[in-house]
């Protein structure tokens, strides 16, 4: 059944019912709702809940619960995840499974509580220090937050690793029909062998720790987790396409960006514009490979983010110089319309196709705009 | 041909190795208190009989590897955060018993925050801290700890209070936090100050045991190596200029009644 859900909210009930045993966390705007949902729920069901005092001691709180074998998640926004680097670094190398909600709002510095996507790189490529890389998982709907919260629990738990699930403010805060899943049943969970829980029976104390002063064991080690890193992106790669089939021209966006260039790349599909859209909801594991034939395929591609300009390197890389990549970004919080990608997505038709006429339809149609000029557009290809 | 055979007659068996410790050699240095602090624990949670649900807490410091000589399951902390971490373990498995061991640096610089709060909370774990007014893991640094006038690798003209701030007595102020049961200062450099450690070391553990919350024994020990002493003297540096700052005593002790 159905119900209207605010995403935090939304977010926390699933990881209750994905059997989350303890939360850790600290008041940040515009993810409080989580932690406050918590607070309601984790006591009523005789689960762990903590206020921390800090990120810092929220992440580190987050670390001894999964070390001690227990589902455990923590949820902050930006500036509140920068505290958490070093927790999540550690967390990774100890190799146990932690879930962690990154509801990512306006920055750099204390910014703002808007939404936005400036912590692709922070998160995506690692931010703490050391060689790693968190699953990330990008929900663009409140539904699909429910659903990857559902299961980020087990893909964390198989691959003993961080999963992040990654939006901003505005899946946060929004009202959204949803469905919940069932409560799982854990007392039939297996203990994890690596667990602390005293040594019991055991003849040999379990140890986790991220200290490994010989170097050649450290690289060793490093090597043990890029194979992990590997079978991660070859298991775990996730995606939606839309109008691909026919598609010259390709949307790259996640999350709240690709929601709104899904409803632009609708509007250009009615003005017969031959343009799909690609949503990667895994951006690490990043879609390379399917963009890397879509790149064989579409003339050009526009990747459009809530920031400056990041996930676009991660599109580069897979285009690989075969097709331009254009980029339309709003940042500081600002959310784009649909009709700013739609006026960008005729720019670059108009551009691929050696042609005005697209940009200038769309100029009587939506007014002017700063368009970016074809030579300048035609230089940066090169 | 003369017999050679030794009869054995069995002995009373007066000193043994605490079975809560591997037959790991530590790499601790000569004349250093961190392995009587260890002994001392391990022969605590052997007479108290709760090794097998026991969980400690390793800090960023010397005893960064005392996970490799407790034979207990053990996790190794961020520095500074074997509290918070500690927090997260014990709110996980309220029935197990879990305890910290941290050094000055990683307690009472870096860690401040965790180990005040985690006391505030009545957090109901148990916290070993190894003062040796020094950072011995970098080499002889200045710590919070550090004494007025002490001379370190990072304070080579001395602890200079105008600019370096007084040396923070950690009893003293957790013993503050309405959450804290147990807060005590005991020192490592004689054998009755030992044994009156080890008592301290075990009624925090029962402390902890009782459900009471928060407790600490501060230990004051030593660091030749980073010191710059022999380790005799350094046991007579500890009486002779730590005491004196960091009086031995019961900060805050509350009966289970």
């Amino acid at each position: 059944m159905k119900q209207l859900l605010k995403g935090n909210e939304a977010i926390a009930e699933a990881a209750v019912r994905a059997g989350c045993d303890s939360y850790f966390g600290y008041p940040i705007t515009p993810q409080t709702e989580l932690l406050e949902y918590m607070a309601r729920r984790m006591p009523d069901l005789k689960r762990a809940f903590l206020q921390a005092e800090s990120e810092v001691a929220a992440i580190n709180m987050v670390y001894g619960a999964a070390c001690a074998g227990v589902r455990v998640m923590t949820s902050s926004s930006s500036p509140g995840i920068s505290l958490m680097m070093e927790g999540i670094s550690y967390i990774f190398a100890s190799e146990v499974p932690v879930v962690l909600v990154d509801v990512m709002r306006g920055g750099p510095g204390l910014g703002n509580i808007a939404p936005s996507q400036s912590d692709y790189f922070q998160v995506v490529k690692g931010g703490g220090h050391g060689d790693y890389h968190p699953l990330v998982l990008a929900p663009a709907t409140v539904q699909e937050a429910i659903d990857l919260t559902y299961e980020s629990f087990d893909l964390a738990e198989n691959y003993r690793t961080v999963v992040v699930i990654l939006l901003d403010g505005c899946i946060g805060q929004m009202m959204e029909p949803a469905e919940l899943p069932p409560m799982r049943d854990m007392s039939k969970r297996p203990t994890p062998t690596w667990a602390l829980r005293g040594k019991e029976n055991r003849d040999k104390h379990n140890i986790i720790t991220s200290i490994y002063l010989v170097p050649e064991v450290e690289e060793e080690y490093n090597r043990q987790l890029q194979r992990k890193l590997a079978e991660i992106q070859l298991n775990e790669v996730r995606y939606r396409e839309y109008f691909t089939e026919d598609a010259d021209y390709l949307v790259v966006g996640f999350g709240t960006s690709g929601r709104v260039a899904l409803t632009a790349m609708k509007q250009a599909r009615a003005r017969g514009m031959k343009v799909g859209l690609l949503r990667p909801i895994s951006l690490y594991p990043f879609p390379t490979q399917r963009l890397e034939e879509l790149a064989r395929q579409v003339k050009g591609m526009l990747v459009v983010e809530m920031n400056a300009g990041q996930m676009i390197e991660d599109v580069r890389l897979a285009a690989n110089g075969r097709v331009p990549v254009r980029f339309y970004g709003r940042m500081g919080g600002v959310v784009p319309l649909p009709d700013e990608v739609l006026k960008e997505v005729g720019e670059m038709i108009s551009v691929g196709e050696e042609t005005k006429h697209i940009r200038l339809d769309l100029q009587n149609e939506l007014g002017e705009w700063n368009a970016v000029d074809d030579l300048e557009v035609e230089e940066e290809w090169r | 041909m003369m017999d050679t055979t030794i009869s054995l007659e069995e002995e009373e068996l007066v000193y043994a190795r605490p079975k809560a410790l591997t037959r790991d050699e530590t790499h601790y240095c000569p004349g250093c208190t961190h392995g009587v602090a260890h002994r001392l624990i391990a022969e605590v949670i052997d007479e108290l009989g709760i090794a097998p649900r026991t969980i400690g807490v390793a800090p960023v410091g010397c005893a960064v590897f005392a996970y490799n000589y407790f034979d207990l399951d053990f996790a190794e902390a961020a520095h500074g955060r074997a509290s918070a971490m500690a927090t997260g373990i014990k709110r996980a498995l309220p029935d197990r018993i879990v305890f910290t061991y941290q050094g000055d640096g990683d307690l009472a610089s870096i860690g401040i925050a965790e180990v005040t709060h985690a006391a505030a909370r009545g957090e109901n774990i148990t916290v070993i801290f190894i003062n040796n007014a020094i950072y011995g893991m970098t080499g002889g640094q200045m710590a919070p700890t550090s004494l007025i006038g002490q001379k370190t690798s990072s304070s080579p003209y001395g602890r200079d209070v105008e600019t370096m701030g007084m040396p923070i007595k950690m009893a003293e102020m957790l013993a503050g936090m309405a959450g804290a049961s147990y807060v005590v200062r005991r020192s490592l450099h004689n054998v009755k100050e030992i044994n009156r450690a080890k008592k301290a070391i075990k009624i925090a553990f029962e402390t902890q045991m009782n459900g009471m919350g928060f407790s600490m024994v501060e230990l004051l020990s030593s660091c030749p190596t980073n010191w710059g002493l022999p380790p005799e003297e350094s046991l007579k540096w500890i009486e002779g200029h730590m005491i004196p700052y960091y009086p031995v005593g019961d900060y805050k002790v509350m009966s289970s009644g």
